[in-house]
């Protein structure tokens, strides 16, 4: 009795975490709010934080907890706004209460601070300039590559291995008279290498209507199916053949990984296509399908910037369009004076990356040489300018 | 009794799943199809309760946001696909999804592909109390980078000191990273077939603890 009313008495003395400061969140949309915290000089008996938040003008029975944190990860204040569930309102005063949960389990509840500002947005972050700067350059450098190529300029472009055999492999499938299957990947439309993916099918379709071959796309996410529908049609449309058009090669069969997986290797062993494309985002189902794709005989392309499930395609596919080959696929395939333009920018984009890289040796060598260190400023102008 | 009836089902359906393996089979058929099927009625019944509902239907029928009115629309548009008079209204809602993900998209890829990578690989060659590998590394990364970047540079050919040894250079720094990466994930799945022996011989059959 004694020793549990001793437990209860020490838990009651052992300092609480208090507020001691709100601050609004600079270069935001005026959705965060960042609380300042004093911590007590032991943190040792505490697990963790509990952020209560209401509105100035609510009544007490509004509070909510808004934040929860552990102790050792708490720095020097914590961001409240980060949470969905949970928003901070542009323009709208708040209260705190602060709650420090102890190891034993004891809530030491803190003092109610109110906010001494209230969040606002801003329309320019500041700490995002070098990603200004550089997406503008990056811009710039495509629409002068654009208008050159549009000027009828020959752009040189070396060849890249796997997407010369692409024809091949759609040729080969129609000689053998049988049917090439499509994965554009389990990414959204949102994904980049679902976008080059698609550009790419556009061709493949258009080759495919020519040559009057049967084509199988499979897809896993409902918006990424209706866009490949589109872009299979105009394929057809190009080509000149329409009426060739068979609404059932593009169908939707689950969003769930696995499922897709198994519903895709049962389409290869069944249909036994000579061909197999796998172009867009992958993610652990790589290998799955293109081991049972290597089974089934066909020739395989594989492409996506996906690095983890490279490998898997390195080792399985007759040809892999390893990262950027993947976006430059379509420029290839297209030769259109906007795709070349694209594909031009993002080489000369790369080329000031590698001038930059090239520019850093240098500098670290001579920093080393002389000692001084305060000519790495490269580094820094792009930690100051927001990469950091 | 239905822990039991669970766990049977589920090591059928892995055996099914495996038979595979063997060559495609009516067995395998008849678990790809249930997976399939199951997985996209489930898929669309938590996607009702985690987006549909608490998102869009519960905050219109409390009466406030109305604004989410506009996002409401635009989904319904996709199901105009049905009616071939009006399919072209589906093309709003995917084209307004695909300008605004390109659009909130490029800043940030410019951000975490490029200028984050950049200033990862900007470290300092040397600096004192640097142990030698430590300084090895940093230039195999340097160096490694830059070999890389001249494989994906795509306006030259593959020729001359520079650009050919660069290039020969970068297939071999990627081959070799692509190799640990191969490694590592192969672990995993090693990690995930133990697993499903284990349920089969524990959960299942009770022959290992």
């Amino acid at each position: 009795m004694i020793i549990s009313l001793l437990v209860v008495v020490l838990a009651l003395l052992q300092p609480a975490i208090e507020i001691t400061d709100v601050q609004d969140r600079p270069n935001d949309a005026g959705d965060g709010l960042h609380i300042y915290l004093a911590m007590p000089e032991s943190t040792d008996d505490l697990f963790s934080l509990l952020i209560y938040r209401k509105e100035v003008s609510q009544p007490d029975s509004c509070w909510k907890p808004v934040l929860i944190e552990l102790i050792p990860d708490i720095g020097e204040f914590i961001v409240d706004g980060y949470d969905p569930d949970y928003i901070i309102e542009p323009e709208v005063e708040y209260m705190f209460m602060p709650a420090t949960v102890t190891a034993s389990g004891d809530t030491l509840m803190g003092e109610v601070f109110v906010s001494p500002v209230v969040s606002r947005g801003e329309y320019f972050n500041t700490s995002e300039i070098s990603v200004f700067v550089a997406g503008m350059l990056f811009i710039l450098l495509i629409f002068y590559y654009f208008g050159k190529a549009q000027r009828g300029q020959q752009m040189y472009l070396r060849p890249i291995a796997g997407i010369e055999a692409i024809d091949e492999a759609i040729g080969r499938a129609t000689e053998m008279g049988k049917s090439i299957l499509y994965v554009p990947g389990l990414g959204t439309i949102a994904d980049v290498a679902t976008i080059a993916s698609l550009t790419i099918l556009g061709r493949v379709a258009r080759k495919i209507a020519e040559y009057q071959t049967s084509l199988i796309v499979p897809n896993c996410d409902p918006i990424v199916y209706t866009v490949v529908t589109e872009t299979v049609k105009q394929g057809y449309l190009e080509a000149g053949r329409p009426d060739a058009y068979d609404p059932d090669s593009v169908f939707f069969l689950t969003t769930s990984q696995f499922a897709f997986v198994a519903g895709v290797n049962g389409i290869m062993m069944r249909e036994k296509p000579a061909t197999n494309f796998y172009l867009g985002m992958f993610w652990a189902e790589s290998l799955l399908l293109a081991e049972t794709g290597s089974l089934s005989g066909a020739i395989q392309i594989a492409g996506t910037d996906a690095v983890t499930q490279l490998p898997f395609f390195i080792t399985t596919c007759d040809y892999t369009l390893i990262g950027e080959e993947l976006y430059a696929a379509s420029a290839y395939l297209g030769r259109e004076p906007k795709q070349i333009g694209a594909l031009k920018g993002q080489d000369a984009c790369k080329a000031i990356v590698m001038v930059l890289l090239t520019l850093w040796v240098i500098l670290s060598v001579v920093s080393t040489i002389t000692g001084n260190d305060s000519i790495l400023f490269l580094r820094e102008i792009l930690l100051s300018g927001g990469a950091g | 009794m239905y822990d039991i009836i669970g766990i049977w089902v589920g090591a059928f359906f892995t055996l099914a799943i495996y038979s595979f393996l063997y060559k495609e089979n009516p067995i395998y058929r008849l678990a790809e199809h249930l997976v399939v099927g199951i997985s996209a009625g489930y898929g669309m019944a938590i996607t009702y309760q985690i987006t549909v509902k608490p998102r869009l239907i519960d905050p219109l029928l409390s009466g406030d946001h109305w604004i989410l009115l506009i996002p409401g629309i635009l989904g319904l548009l996709y199901i105009t696909r049905f009616i071939p008079r009006i399919s072209w209204l589906s093309r709003y809602p995917i084209g307004f999804y695909m300008g605004t993900a390109m659009g909130v998209g490029f800043p940030l890829t410019m951000k975490a592909n490029v200028l984050r990578q950049l200033e990862g690989a900007m470290v300092p060659l040397y600096q004192s109390g640097m142990a030698w590998y430590e300084v090895t590394g940093n230039i195999v990364m340097i160096l490694g980078t830059l070999a890389a970047l001249i494989y994906f540079f795509f306006s030259k050919p593959h020729k001359g000191l520079f650009f050919g040894t660069g290039s020969k250079i970068g297939i071999w720094v990627i081959m070799v990273g692509f190799g640990a990466t191969f490694g590592f994930t192969v672990m995993g799945r090693i990690s995930l077939l133990i697993g499903r022996i284990q349920y089969l011989l524990g959960d299942w059959l009770h022959l290992i603890e």
